[in-house]
């Protein structure tokens, strides 16, 4: 008796799973073997594997890479600095109300400092550098992308950080350790996996906003994403965008898997 | 003591940096200049326009209607999902459970926003608010079980054999003794999945077809149409409510875990 009043939330849930996570990708990967007439095909995938498609990867691969390296060069010191703090949580609070906004109001906000005569410019101009184009270049993609991403990067660092047990810091001072030793060897070893976790959640979906990449860089960069997003909505060849997109989950269960195994 | 005061410096531009744009869209949301450049004079001419910008208006309440109906479905859903995980016996069948439900936290929105393009057409359900609408119910789902479940997995087992040995059938039990428990886990997901579908941009945006809008993708409409100082206005207010919703959120929780420092007792 007992198990089929336990089969009760046992038959929705999997039904969701079933519909909500089996069948769309099941699809997906269905919709790849399509050419644009409806038609069986493998073309989608010889067609990704010609240099234009292979070098559209690999650019949205450095971008990503890049935006996650600076996204931690900044986050890792500020997560560090918080975790010093009086009042933390609340500093952390102040860190995290940001990722609240709407993320095409803080991308449109963009347009505005990085336009012509933006708070960028004049910055520059007073600085006496001059007027230069921001907007529309891989720069301002990449600034924008990592200001959207450092809170996302912070917060499994300070957890991580604030799980470590601090008289490993002061055994390691004690037995001799420079500070830079100590962080080297104890601290950035014991809060790796917060690291892991900062850069999963960052480099899938820089391989995958369009918006951004849209509005920002205008048609200069060109992800992963962008190309889903495009085939889908603009060129209606929903088979090119599936083999793109059976593509960008194997890659994102390549990344969870490489930055998983947490305990 | 030298280091410190670094350390603040650095933590002050960081927080500039952060706070910077989302101000500088407050500061000129003023702007009678109609630029997000060079301040003419205090206005309060956008916020007028947004009031009688009927369409807009409409979206906005789309939008809420969208993410209240999906909160309180996926509050509901998510924590069936999660009473089933907690009650799964095999420790596989269990790590397969989490595993599925985890597939769309990790998958980027264009993924989600594409596969349910596909299965929406082939379903052949009409693109638009039920569309949206069941979108955004499908991935708030494993972000309330995932704040569901640990207070479940706080829960003392023993308190179920007791209501049980007690002769509590499996209702009473339900209602008398674990949804009591896992209320802060419940209203911490409810927020969670109406603070993911506010936000919601890319996933909207496949699955909206033509005639159905929500703030979001206006927004992205508006702004690739260029600068409109009625966006900084709309965003100005959008600000407030965020507040109002954080505060609400943080309150709740605060609330929450004093009622479970008084049961501990």
């Amino acid at each position: 008796m007992k198990n089929s009043v336990r089969n009760v939330y046992l038959f929705p849930y999997i039904l969701w799973i079933a519909l909500c996570v089996v069948a769309p990708i099941a699809l997906i990967v269905y919709d790849s073997f399509f050419d644009i007439e409806g038609h069986w095909t493998l073309e989608n995938y010889e067609k990704f594997f010609t240099p234009v498609y292979l070098k559209m990867t690999l650019s949205s691969f450095w971008y990503a890479f890049l935006i996650t390296l600076f996204s931690l060069i900044i986050a890792y010191p500020t997560a560090y600095l918080l975790t010093k703090t009086k009042h933390k949580q609340l500093w952390l609070l102040m860190i995290i109300l940001p990722t609240w906004v709407n993320l095409l109001l803080k991308v449109y906000a963009f347009l505005g400092i990085f336009g012509t005569f933006g708070l960028a410019n004049a910055v520059l101009n007073a600085v006496g550098i001059g007027t230069k184009q921001i907007l529309f270049t891989d720069f301002s993609f990449v600034f924008v992308s990592v200001y959207i991403f450092i809170p996302f990067m912070v917060l499994p660092i300070f957890n991580a950080l604030e799980e470590l047990n601090p008289s490993l810091v002061d055994a390691a001072r004690d037995l001799g350790a420079s500070a830079w030793t100590t962080f080297r060897r104890v601290v950035f070893p014991l809060t790796l996996d917060g690291v892991k976790a900062g850069c999963q959640a960052v480099f899938i979906p820089a391989l995958s906003l369009f918006m951004i990449t849209r509005l920002i860089a205008g048609n200069r960069v060109i992800t992963l994403g962008t190309a889903i997003e495009e085939h889908f909505l603009v060129t209606q060849d929903w088979g090119m965008g599936a083999t793109i997109a059976v593509f960008l989950i194997m890659i994102m269960a390549f990344v969870v898997v490489l930055t998983g195994n947490r305990r | 003591m030298r280091r410190m005061k670094w350390g603040n410096v650095y933590l002050i531009f960081v927080f500039i940096i952060l706070y910077t744009p989302i101000f500088y869209l407050l500061f000129y949301s003023f702007n009678s200049g109609g630029t997000m450049h060079h301040f003419q004079g205090f206005t309060l001419e956008w916020y007028k326009e947004v009031f009688h910008d009927t369409r807009l208006l409409i979206i906005v309440l789309n939008t809420l209607i969208v993410a209240l109906l999906s909160a309180l479905i996926s509050t509901v859903l998510g924590v069936i999902g999660a009473l089933a995980i907690y009650y799964v016996k095999s420790r596989q069948v269990k790590n397969t459970l989490l595993t599925f439900n985890n597939v769309l936290i990790v998958s980027p929105d264009v993924i989600i926003g594409a596969s349910f393009l596909i299965l929406f057409t082939i379903a052949g359900i009409k693109l638009g608010f039920v569309s949206v609408l069941l979108s955004h119910i499908a991935f708030s789902v494993p972000i309330v079980v995932l704040m569901v479940l640990p207070k479940l997995q706080e829960m003392s087992p023993t308190w179920i054999d007791a209501a049980r040995d007690l002769g509590a059938n499996e209702w009473h039990i339900l209602t008398r003794i674990v949804l009591p428990f896992i209320t802060p886990g419940i209203f911490a997901g409810f927020f969670m999945a109406l603070t993911y579908s506010l936000d919601d941009f890319a996933v909207t945006f496949f699955v909206t077809g033509n005639g159905f809008s929500t703030l979001s993708v206006e927004i992205y409409s508006r702004a690739r149409q260029g600068i409109s100082l009625s966006i900084n206005a709309l965003s100005a207010l959008l600000f407030l409510l965020t507040i109002v919703l954080v505060a609400g959120y943080y309150w709740i929780s605060q609330k929450g875990s004093r009622l479970y420092g008084m049961w501990k007792k």
